[in-house]
């Protein structure tokens, strides 16, 4: 049963209105003056017409593709108050340095305001190494915290009460070791696993489309993040062990379509994987999570994420047969774009940024981490990323739109993006399908390619100025100084790091350490869940780069595809 | 750095990594001086087994070759690579990636890999791979491995430079079989059926040895010779000894042959294609400077010559030079 | 068959262990587009790795992208490999994210320039077109 929204009588008059409104106003003006382009499009090229009306959204049927806030679809928001109850979470995604150093900056910040934590890891230990490796001693410390062993998960967290605040990690491969490094933090604190609360990252797929963070090959890398679930699902009950992220993908050049997409096929990926494992899906479905970037054009953000809540939920009921609502919500956070910002003029980043944030919270999204001006310089400085904080918070408290529910809904405009882009990207949905899923897909190089088109045609197009970004192709400094300062990661790092490292290796047991993980190596191979394995080891200071070093010999190494 | 070419070639037999770099850029570059570096470094030739490698692109040649690659270094070999990539015909540009899966072998002293365009001109893609690979054969590596991708006829000429040619297919190609183009089937010695633990990796091979059953038009000097089918599975590790295994199999088997069908038949081939490539390039590229070569063209079009009497006339020219320089020269 | 024009070869790096390669990517393409020979290295290489293979293709430039931060240690590591190794006509330029007030230092370590976020494809060609060393 349709419900129509618009009385057939006005849909009539208003057709007639605006043919006759085209042939003679429209035309009119643009005979004084021509329209600044010959085509107008949004960033993912989507063609957007000059005017939007009911005539656009005639289909739309209120229950179906909308509903009500906090009900199926779930187009308006997951929550049927949304903010009016609680604000999305400010989380800013933050850590360099030494453990100390990373242990001040989240004080700084919960002490500023923001409401949950999030951290960033060094890049060997965002591969799996450890400090003292010879690969990792030029980058320790460098674009986040240095972690090694759980000796410098307590310190970060010391005097941080676990069971009062959320920790989202951004690690993937090496999930399973620093989950169970915060857990035993947890318990060292006397917080039981069961109440904790955070996120870990744990998205493999999208290392071999964008992030490139990969170490194992893509199927026993599933397998891993699949273990982690499932042990979240059953010990950490308030955890998301997983958050499918669409940021990097958009970052390494794609579309918000193609972001859109293939998150979503991702998530399905991952869901069948689940599947196979045997679980029923209304048991873990609720504890998934996803990430997203928040872009410069406006509305299409806004469009992309309501597109999102509605296409998962119509996946998670009518592909997988789940029951309970909570299975279907597409919970999210969002990151504002660093690749939007720019090198030149940096203050204008603040606006940027703004704009972004304004995008994802009409987008209805659960936390955000809004980016500093000094994104394409450094680190955030201190005095940048209080910034970027006061930008949610004036948002949140000044600006009103956080005290109605999704009020952009009924926008002829807005809800005519929202189809477009679900059409679009259910036709990657589709393909993807088609190839066998996304594991197939990743495994041919399909997401890769589109991305390196759409990275190079973007590219183009700002050299042709057929896209204009103020203060680098368009109103141009020539002069220009860079006045605000800059983050230093202090070199002291790697001496400190090293000698922690070198420390706690010879005050532990090494003969508990070396039992340990050749027990993790026979469960790898039995090919049990990894979890509870990598959790006694952690406990006993085995090292991260020890432990990666047994899964490698379980599952190999991944070699990249080669695409242009 | 400054080095002449004695110099280097001098270098190059001892085996110093910048000194085959360098001649081999300038083999590419210019062919006279290509044609006085093979003059000097011709008598260290002769003693690497080459290898071509080719197949369709995705059946993870460049992966195996990395692994061969590995494995002739444990069995202590020296291994020098030539993987070739095409070039945009649109840009005259080239996108050179295969070395990206077997960078880490570069710091094994014992390996050289070089990348080449085929920079559009199929023949002298060829002239200059030869040269690469007598250049790595005069600095002493044992296997010289060439990889080219597709099955057409730039890469067919290539690949018959190889002592030894592997076909490199996988599971998932089965139409692709079909139509590989009957040049492919006919220079390949060993067939490899990679990425062979995915299904249809059996009826892969199957189909392959069904086609070489059928076919009666294998490599016409090497008689006796039947193409086996090797299962691998590269990035596994699966097969690869067996591989190179049946590679050496197959040298043993060209050395047995009679001298006078193998050997000294590739030589004759050698001459002739170097007779080819001069009278390309000096008949040719001293008729474009003196404009006679336009005149010779609009000849032909316009049908007042027939193309064979045209080549006459060239050769007439080539062999008038020619006089004209063994007068000045001797 | 004349001889073949002598291209510009550039080899594109990722030193360390960095990630992201959208730049690197764009920045070969549009080289390969520009006529130039490109030879790209992929992720994680060390700086010995590097300049071994900038020998071994015998290229005229190498662009080194690096967005970790690690810059001050990888990039002037290279450009001494190189002068131990004796080779002195190899353009070396940087791109990613480096800071001004770090180009000085790169500049005396030997990097010819550095190609910030938002530098236009075409500037980079053209530097390189006016500043390699080799003559072809």
């Amino acid at each position: 049963m349709v419900i129509v929204v618009f009385k057939d009588e006005l849909i009539e008059e208003l057709r007639k209105k605006m043919e006759k409104w085209e042939k003679e106003c429209v035309q009119e003006e643009l005979r004084r003056h021509p329209e600044r382009q010959k085509e107008f499009k949004t960033l993912s090229g989507i063609p957007v017409k000059r005017v939007y009306t009911p005539l656009d959204v005639q289909h739309l049927d209120y229950f179906k593709d909308l509903g009500l806030p906090g009900e199926y679809p779930f187009t308006r928001g997951i929550h049927t108050t949304m903010y009016r109850g609680r604000f999305w979470t400010m989380r800013q995604f933050a850590g360099y340095g030494t453990a100390e150093q990373t242990n001040q900056r989240f004080k700084y910040l919960l002490k500023e305001g923001e409401t949950g934590l999030s951290m960033a890891f060094d890049f060997p230990t965002i591969i799996g190494l450890d400090s003292d490796h010879p690969m990792a001693v030029n980058e320790i410390g460098i674009c986040g915290v240095a972690v090694d062993t759980l000796a410098d998960m307590e310190i970060i967290f010391d005097g941080i009460p676990l069971d009062k605040v959320t920790t989202s990690m951004t690690i993937n491969a090496p999930t399973p070791v620093l989950l169970s490094m915060y857990i035993a933090v947890g318990e060292k604190q006397g917080v039981p696993m069961h109440k904790l609360g955070g996120t870990v990252q744990n998205d493999a797929l999208k290392e071999f489309i964008a992030q490139k963070s990969y170490v194992f090959p893509p199927e026993p890398a599933v397998k891993l993040v699949t273990d982690v679930i499932e042990f979240c699902v059953k010990n950490v009950p308030k955890w998301n062990p997983i958050s499918i992220s669409g940021y990097h993908i958009r970052e390494a050049g794609a579309t918000a379509v193609q972001e859109l997409a293939f998150t979503i096929a991702d998530g399905i990926a991952y869901v069948e994987s689940m599947l196979e494992r045997g679980m029923n899906v209304d048991e873990f479905a609720h504890r998934l999570s996803f990430f997203f970037a928040s872009h410069n054009d406006f509305f299409e953000e806004i469009a992309k994420f309501r597109a999102a809540r509605r296409m998962w939920a119509k996946i998670m009921k009518e592909r997988f047969g789940a029951r309970k609502p909570r299975s279907m919500w597409l919970r999210f956070h969002t990151q504002t774009s660093g690749v939007a910002l720019t090198a030149q003029q940096p203050e204008n980043n603040i606006i940027r940024v703004t704009i972004q944030a304004l995008a994802a919270v009409l987008g209805g999204t659960q936390s955000l981490h809004t980016n500093s001006m000094d994104e394409a310089w450094a680190l955030p400085s201190e005095k940048a990323v209080r910034i970027a904080l006061r930008t949610q918070q004036i948002i949140a408290h000044e600006s009103g739109v956080a005290n109605v529910v999704d009020p952009l809904a009924g926008s002829y405009y807005v809800e005519w993006l929202t189809d477009k882009m679900e059409e679009e990207a259910m036709k990657y949905i589709d393909k993807i399908d088609n190839m066998g899923g996304m594991i197939e897909a990743v495994k041919k190089g399909f997401p890769q390619r589109e991305i390196a088109e759409s990275s190079y045609r973007f590219q183009k197009e700002v050299e042709e100025k057929k896209r204009i970004i103020v203060g680098v192709n368009e109103y141009i400094d020539e002069e220009e100084k860079l006045e605000i300062p800059l983050l230093r990661v202090d070199p002291e790092v790697v001496r400190v790091q090293l000698a922690r490292l070198k420390r706690v290796k010879e005050s532990r047991d090494n003969e508990r350490v070396k039992r340990l993980l050749g027990e993790l190596k026979r469960a790898a191979e039995r090919n049990e869940n990894v979890m509870p394995y990598v959790l006694n080891a952690v406990r006993a200071y085995a090292t991260l780069g020890e432990i990666m070093g047994v899964l490698k010999e379980v599952y190999g190494e991944y070699q990249e595809l080669i695409i242009f | 750095m400054k080095y002449s070419i004695e110099e280097l070639v001098q270098r190059l037999i001892e085996g110093d990594k910048f000194a085959i770099a360098r001649l081999i850029s300038l083999t590419e570059n210019d062919m006279s001086l290509a044609q006085k570096i093979i003059s000097l470094i011709y008598p260290y030739t002769g003693k690497a087994h080459v290898i071509g490698v080719t197949g369709p692109p995705g059946s993870g040649k460049s992966t195996l070759v990395y692994k061969l690659t590995k494995e002739w270094r444990k069995r202590g070999k020296t291994v020098g690579i030539v993987a070739v990539d095409p070039t945009s015909p649109f840009t005259g540009g080239a996108l050179l990636g295969d070395r990206i899966r077997m960078q880490e072998l570069t710091g094994d002293d014992g390996v050289f890999i070089r990348s080449m365009a085929t920079r559009g001109s199929l023949g002298g893609l060829a002239r200059a791979t030869k040269d690469v690979i007598r250049i790595l054969d005069a600095s002493s590596k044992d296997v010289i491995v060439v990889e080219t991708v597709g099955a057409g006829q730039s890469e067919v000429n290539i690949i018959r430079i190889a002592h030894t040619v592997l076909v490199v297919l996988c599971p998932g190609l089965g139409d692709e079989i079909q139509t590989l183009k009957a040049g492919i089937m006919e220079i390949g010695d060993i067939f490899v059926v990679n990425k062979a633990d995915r299904e249809g990796a059996d009826e892969a091979a199957m189909q392959i040895e069904d086609m070489l059953n059928m076919s009666s038009t294998f490599r016409p000097n090497e008689i006796g010779w039947i193409p086996p089918v090797v299962k691998t599975s590269a990035i596994y590790n699966v097969g690869i000894s067996e591989l190179v295994d049946k590679i050496e199999e197959h040298w043993r088997f060209l050395k047995r042959l009679d001298k006078e069908v193998y050997f000294r038949r590739r030589i004759e081939q050698d001459i002739f294609e170097a007779l080819r490539d001069k009278i390309e390039q000096i008949a040719l590229n001293n008729l474009k400077k003196t404009g006679k070569y336009d005149q010779l063209v609009k000849k032909v079009e316009m049908k007042e010559i027939d193309p064979y009497t045209a080549a006459d006339i060239i050769l007439n020219n080539v062999i008038h030079f020619k006089e004209k320089w063994t007068e000045e020269n001797e | 068959m004349s001889s073949t024009e002598r291209k510009i070869k550039v080899l594109i790096a990722k030193p360390g262990l960095n990630g992201h390669d959208r730049g690197a990517k764009v920045v070969a393409r549009a080289l390969r587009d520009a006529g130039m020979e490109v030879i790209y290295t992929g992720l994680r290489q060390t700086p010995e790795q590097i300049v071994e293979t900038a020998i071994q293709e015998d290229v005229d430039v190498i662009g080194l992208s690096i967005l970790s931060g690690a810059h001050m240690t990888l990039l002037p590591r290279v450009t001494q490999l190189l002068k131990e190794k004796g080779i002195d006509d190899v353009l070396v330029i940087a791109g990613g994210i480096i800071p001004t007030e770090d180009v000085p230092k790169l500049k005396e370590a030997g990097i010819a320039e550095v190609f910030g976020p938002g530098t236009p494809l075409k500037t980079i060609i053209e530097f390189i077109r006016r500043n390699v060393k080799r003559k072809r």
